[in-house]
């Protein structure tokens, strides 16, 4: 829908997989950087205002 | 046509005296041509004021959600598809309803109409497969199949898939149609042509949300664009708030939409809003093998779960 691969994620953690929970954030958050700063669905604010 | 109507008549009264039911939701002639209105019937004297002819397009089942009466209603394919959501979604009982069911041969669309008379439309007399038009720039005639509306052209279910009496014979269901060409060309984009081409699509949206009101499925007593605390998106029409409100709204849709064209036929600037839908509709049967509302006997792919899923991520 016009934003990267791999910018959105699904995963399934029951709130008993403390451990799996945090390796996903990381691994996300780890990807996120990776694709860098967002250019896709950002709003221009100055003009929005 | 007119022989649905005299027994769709015929039926409604025949409930209505027999107090099978409260109230009989159907259609009356509107003011302007082409604007058949929902109408509810509450006496068989009032049940003379239903009709049925090709602008039965608006989606009736938006008419029944959470409603207590016992309810008479008329019913094509779409609608019935529907009502099978509604019912399992708990927004109606099924024993609250009498379905009358119609074969359905599609609904013209206003658009297409004015565009063969280029302009204003006075009056429209249908003969079987023919549609005359008659407007001030003269008279056109022109055959059904050329103005009907889009999901009509690409419908399957014409025949109700649940109903308690037919006004007529089931008609010949339309096979060999392609529904997906539009979905495929927008999948073979890359990111930025897709992003380009939505933009593009959703710039003359004014944000009415005339397509949320006429969907049976938007019946949420807040809906996500309403809400302010939080605020989930922009009440501008930027294009960030526009695409956010059609691609999440389509999220909701899936796998309970029955491309009944409710949408895309209220929008008053003409976007063809179906396309996000018809992409859920196409990963739902690609993915689960899932059309909505054919039976009340399984569970939409978003509510349960089998060990086949396609996605890794949930296994
Ligand atoms: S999203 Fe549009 S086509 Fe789908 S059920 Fe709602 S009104 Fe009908
Ligand atoms: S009906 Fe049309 S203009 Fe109104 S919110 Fe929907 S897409 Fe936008």
């Amino acid at each position: 829908m016009g934003i990267e691969p791999g910018r959105l994620q699904f995963s399934w953690i029951s709130s008993a997989e403390s451990t799996k929970f945090v390796d996903v954030v990381n691994q996300v958050t780890d990807a996120i950087k990776a694709l860098g700063p967002n250019r896709y669905l950002v709003k221009n604010q100055a003009k929005v205002a | 046509m007119l022989q649905y109507q005299d027994k769709i008549q015929a039926i409604a009264a025949r409930l209505l005296k027999e107090c099978k039911v409260d109230l009989v939701i159907g259609f009356r002639r509107g003011t302007v041509p082409m604007m058949n209105e929902p109408y509810v019937a509450r006496t068989a004297e009032q049940t003379t004021n239903l009709i049925w002819d090709s602008h039965c397009g608006i989606n009736l089942t938006n008419y029944l959600t959470d409603r207590k009466e016992k309810i008479g209603i008329v019913a094509k394919g779409c609608d019935s598809r529907n009502i099978v959501t509604h019912i399992l979604e708990n927004k109606i009982e099924r024993d609250q309803l009498y379905i009358i069911g119609v074969p359905c041969q599609g609904m013209v669309d206003k658009r297409k109409i004015a565009q063969a008379v280029n302009g204003a439309v006075d009056q429209v007399i249908e003969n079987g497969n023919e549609i005359t038009i008659k407007g001030p720039a003269g008279d056109k005639t022109v055959t059904k199949a050329d103005v009907l509306q889009n999901n009509c052209s690409l419908c399957k279910h014409r025949n109700p898939t649940i109903h308690d009496e037919m006004v007529a014979e089931p008609v010949a269901e339309q096979t060999d149609i392609d529904a997906y060409e539009s979905v495929r060309a927008i999948e073979a984009m890359d990111i930025d042509a897709k992003r380009a081409y939505f933009e593009k699509l959703l710039e003359p949206c004014i944000r009415c949300y005339a397509c949320r009101n006429a969907c049976p499925l938007c019946y949420c007593p807040t809906c996500f664009v309403d809400e302010h605390r939080p605020q989930w998106v922009g009440k501008s029409t930027d294009p960030v708030d526009n695409m956010t409100f059609h691609f999440l709204r389509a999220y909701h849709c899936a796998g309970r939409c029955t491309d009944c064209g409710a949408c895309e036929r209220a929008c008053p600037v003409g976007i063809k809003v179906r396309i996000f839908t018809k992409k859920l509709e196409k990963d739902c049967l690609e993915l689960f093998g899932w059309e909505a509302g054919l039976s009340l006997d399984t569970r939409p792919p978003l509510d349960v779960y089998r060990p086949e899923d396609p996605d890794d991520f949930i296994k």
